[in-house]
């Protein structure tokens, strides 16, 4: 699928969709926000392109143009969008209720909430049969049940009949599409349908899009703050930045040669999968987004930019210029031939190897079950049992003083809980966990000392929720300083915070402001102080970037590796990104339905022999990276239930290597290989499991 | 947000973030101002507040002095007075004994609101908080007594314990409080899984610690809303207790009490027992409105 043509000139003649030069502001109570300025975008029939950019930059208002759907405060301030040729906003509302579905259909992030709750799957998208084609119930519904068969839903006639709640979200997702495609649209949307999926589950329904651009021939315009997405999916990427299109051009070119600095910035915030954090840096873009109120003159991104030349940057309006006119790439900087001559500095000094001897962490045979009180009548009378959910089942590793250990999995794999059973916050139903030569398994962090608790502490995923919004930032690192004895007068504890704040890279002035005055990347460096305020030797970080823009990942990132190579703390990182996982951690313990698949050091999980679903994980990883050779391992189905998991090996209904009955009724068990601490949990012995190589390699350049 | 931070920051990642909480007490306010119908609200407690402040200078007479009884509105006395609202069957002035009136509602119906705030907030963050037995016990402790007709309750209480105005507060408390906990349990339940309380409990803060600090300042905003509802229902709770003559004991006035003492007469004299009536209904209207206009402010930010 990787062999996607450039439109041809012919196509390109008669574009689809023509977007001229629009211009989107939002009325708002201090005034007239522009969130849209001056693009102008073509795509030929069959075409996909991709929009890219970091949350806020307008590219989803863009899309809502397209569909005439705009918020009500907003507005088009200027130029237009013509769909086939007709402008959209001249078109009667009947006409624009058939475009949209049977021109134009949008796929939404949220597939949760692009169903109706109370209404059967099969009647919703019979529903778009019957208005958009004019056909019978009847008939719609069998075009329904084609379609879900299309987008690889499996056992059509019970998901026909069931309510959106009763599928998973890969599944609901896979359902908006084959609404969206019912119609039969000339051009489909999708914003970020990928966001919130698992990585092998967002892998298969990346495939299915593609498959079906290539069966239906329609154009596309994915939207994504994913580079590696849009590399897989598009032949032609535009880059937006604070509304305006900075960068456009066919995917290999973009990728390769990038040629605005904010589009060479934001490749440069992504991990490679070829090397680890000693080798090279990640390299965040400074700086953050002007508010549209206080945009500089000139360029957008002149004050975050490497390269900006007062006097050139910083003036007049900055138009898009060709960098090759035939391959339709161009640029909104004016110093792109200067700059592209400039040899990139080398990255920043490679990071020290700060893992000690002595072991700090050793969990050992690992348990904890929840009992589910079953619902219904039945157990309303206590005539039936609990359910037994087992959540973590004899896990086992240990982590030496200074190292950073990766606990890598999808939902539902344990992880969380695993942290939470570490932190004190539930009890091990059996097995050990010593921390510093304490047992902490059963041991809740209420009955812990001050000492035990201040040795561990814990950073959490959401940076909403992360800090209480009704204190200062200051007021709540300060009650950490004194609760742990850090420090105890006044001075001594301001002190301490505008240390922390320095540490973690924040002004000062912070320690006043509430959480609501700070961006997302803020709030999760305050929530980073807050961790090391106590001065732990260990902290726990649950998904630390995971819900922020791409930029933002990697100052986190590198914010987190600095403090621990400074300080010389264990970091035990719980994460389903393995390209993270591959730049920060030392040693990977890799988690499916409660049990550990396989463990080792980064080096050796991430190179042959690998785990079935080692394999399938690393296959799933999006490259932002137009080199890469991949070998694509798309999982059949979703992740079983934790409460009723599948016998012998957890992964047997989804593994593409399974060899028979034997991975049905009997555990594997493990296998150590023989060099290092490499472990295996599977029954195809390991020698087997080394011929099928790496999953990717890089192609020198 | 316009000011620069120097270095360290990265973009923000959205244009708006949904605030977890609505905004603070103070701030809702200051944005007062851009609700009519909270100012409306505010203006007409306002009023009534004043009025009961400012008593002994507005009411024309004593409110219990008999003076001239069945005068009708804006009649002059036989010494030549002028009784605006009348004056009611045993000769004392309507509109002093409203004026009066509002300083015992206006005292009674915030205190009983405190009240059952007081043991309702303490209930609903110990199971809201705490969940498992406790949550169990007060839960079904308060189905119980919402099941009550609170009505019979009411007089259960008074008629057991007699008319007085700590009575008054209990019977309000324990009508009202197993309402107030379920609300805060259930915005408890909704705040307690955030991360920030996680955090506090890793850092070994006590579960009161973190109920009063961590958990309830988060939960103001629904809260006062509902403190301005339920401040309105426990102004028609005192009028309808005066009115079967389980309020405050007479001579003192209390809106409540002048309708059930006039209502024989109130199809020859309804200004007797309209105005007592209009009294009431404007102050619960004047609570509503502002309740609406805070639940408006909280819902657009």
């Amino acid at each position: 699928m990787t062999a996607l043509r450039p439109a041809t000139a012919a196509e390109r003649a008669a574009p689809l969709l023509e977007i001229d030069q629009l211009s989107i502001s939002y009325e708002t109570r201090l005034g007239a926000i522009p969130a849209v300025s001056g693009v102008s975008l073509r795509l030929s029939a069959g075409e996909s392109l991709g929009l890219v950019g970091e949350s806020g930059c307008g590219k989803s208002t863009l899309a809502l143009a397209v569909m005439a759907y705009l918020a009500e405060n907003a507005a088009i301030a200027g130029g237009e969008v013509r769909f086939e040729g007709r402008d959209i906003a001249g078109l009667p509302p009947e006409e624009l209720r058939r475009m949209r579905g049977g021109g134009i259909a949008m796929v939404f992030q949220e597939p949760g909430a692009a169903l109706n709750p109370s209404m059967r799957i099969g009647e919703q998208i019979a529903e778009a049969a019957v208005f958009h084609a004019g056909v019978s119930w009847a008939a719609a519904r069998e075009r329904a049940g084609a379609m879900l068969g299309d987008v690889g839903l499996p056992d059509v006639e019970r998901i026909l009949n069931a309510y959106p709640h009763q599928l998973s979200g890969g599944q609901q997702q896979r359902a908006v599409i084959a609404m969206a495609l019912l119609g039969r649209p000339a051009l489909l949307l999708l914003d970020e349908p990928t966001t919130n999926l698992d990585v092998t589950v967002e892998a298969g329904v990346v495939e299915l899009i593609a498959g079906l651009k290539k069966k239906y021939g329609m154009g596309l315009i994915y939207i994504s703050h994913n580079l590696g997405l849009i590399a897989r999916m598009c032949e032609r990427v535009a880059v937006m930045y604070a509304g305006e299109i900075v960068e456009e051009g066919p995917v290999e070119d973009i990728f390769r040669a990038p040629r605005h600095p904010y589009t060479a910035g934001l490749l440069r915030c992504i991990p490679s999968l070829n090397a680890d954090k000693r080798e090279h840096r990640l390299r965040p873009i400074r700086g953050q987004v002007a508010q549209p109120a206080d945009r500089p003159p000139g360029c957008a991104f002149a004050p975050r930019c490497d390269h900006a030349v007062p006097g050139v940057c910083d003036q007049g309006r900055l138009a898009l210029v060709p960098v090759r006119a035939e391959r339709a790439h161009s640029v909104r900087c004016r110093r792109w031939s200067e700059i592209a001559a400039i040899e990139e500095p080398p990255a920043a000094k490679p990071g020290a190897d700060v893992a000690g001897e002595e072991i700090l962490l050793s969990v050992h045979d690992l348990d904890k079950h929840y009992l589910i009180d079953k619902v219904g009548l039945a157990a309303f009378l206590g005539l039936s049992g609990r359910r037994v959910l087992k959540a973590n089942q004899k896990l086992s590793f240990r982590v030496r003083r200074g190292q950073t250990l990766a606990i890598v999995g999808e939902s539902g794999c344990g992880k969380s809980t695993f942290a939470k059973v570490l932190m004190g916050l539930e009890a091990a139903t059996a097995g050990s966990i010593e921390f510093e030569g304490v047992e902490l398994a059963r041991l809740p962090v209420e009955r812990r000392t001050p000492q035990q608790r201040r040795a561990l502490q814990i950073v959490f995923q959401n940076p909403d929720e992360t800090l209480n919004p009704c204190y200062s930032v200051g007021a709540q690192i300060g009650r950490v300083i004194r609760k742990f004895g850090i420090g105890r007068s006044r001075d001594e504890v301001e002190r301490e915070t505008s240390r922390l704040l320095r540490l973690t890279r924040l002004p000062a002035a912070l320690a006043s402001r509430k959480p609501q005055h700070l961006s997302g990347g803020q709030k999760q460096r305050v929530a980073i102080a807050r961790a090391f305020a106590g001065r732990p030797s260990t902290v726990v970080a649950d998904e630390p970037v995971s819900s922020l823009d791409v930029s933002v990942r990697a100052a986190i990132t590198e914010l987190l590796i600095e403090i621990q190579e400074s300080l010389g703390t264990t970091l035990i990182v719980i994460s389903h990104d393995l390209g993270l996982v591959r730049y920060m951690a030392d040693r990977v313990v890799v988690m499916y339905l409660g049990q550990i698949m396989e463990s080792g050091t980064t080096a050796e999980v991430f190179s042959a022999p690998h785990h079935p679903y080692t394999e399938a994980l690393l296959s799933a990883i999006p490259l932002a990276d137009a080199t890469a050779r991949h070998r694509r391992i798309v999982l059949e189905g979703e992740i079983p239930s934790a409460l009723s998991p599948p016998s012998g090996c957890p992964f047997h209904t989804r593994c593409h290597r399974k060899i028979g009955a034997i991975c049905e009724q009997q555990k594997p068990m493990e296998q150590r290989l023989a060099r290092g601490s490499h472990r295996i949990v599977c029954h195809i012995p390991a020698e087997e499991l080394a011929q099928t190589g790496a999953v990717f390699e890089s192609v020198p350049p | 947000m316009t000011v620069a931070l120097g270095e360290g920051q990265e973009p923000d990642p959205g244009v708006s973030q949904a605030s977890l909480r609505g905004p603070g007490v103070l701030e809702r306010i200051v944005l007062l101002r851009e609700s009519p119908i909270a100012i409306l609200g505010l203006c007409i407690i306002l009023f009534w507040v004043a009025v009961a402040i400012l008593a002994p200078l507005l009411a024309p007479f004593s409110p219990t002095a008999t003076i001239q009884p069945m005068a009708p509105p804006w009649s002059r006395g036989a010494g030549g007075q002028l009784f605006v609202l009348g004056t009611d069957q045993l000769g004392r002035d309507v509109l002093s004994r409203i004026i009066f009136g509002a300083r015992t509602v206006l005292i009674y119906a915030p205190a009983a609101t405190a009240s059952a705030y007081v043991v309702g907030v303490a209930a609903g963050l110990l199971a809201g908080y705490r969940q498992g037995w406790i949550d169990e016990l007060l839960s079904r402790a308060s189905d119980l007594v919402l099941a009550f007709p609170a009505l019979v309750l009411y007089i259960v209480i008074i008629e057991k314990f007699g008319a007085s105005s700590l009575n008054i507060i209990v019977a309000v408390t324990l009508a009202s409080g197993p309402a107030v906990m379920r609300i805060v349990r259930g915005l408890v339940l909704d705040v307690r899984g955030r991360a920030f309380v996680a955090a506090a409990q890793v850092r070994g803060e006590s579960p009161w610690y973190i109920m009063l600090a961590e958990i309830l300042p988060n939960t103001t905003g629904p809260l006062l809303v509902d403190a301005c509802l339920r401040l309105g229902y426990v102004t028609v709770t005192i009028g309808t207790l005066g009115f079967l003559g389980l309020g405050l004991p007479p001579p003192a006035p209390d809106w409540g009490g002048m309708i059930n003492e006039t209502r024989q007469f109130a199809m020859i004299y309804p200004h007797m027992v309209v105005f007592p009536c209009l009294a009431i209904s404007s102050l619960v209207l004047g609570f509503n409105l502002l309740a609406d206009g805070l639940g408006d402010i909280g819902k657009r930010l």
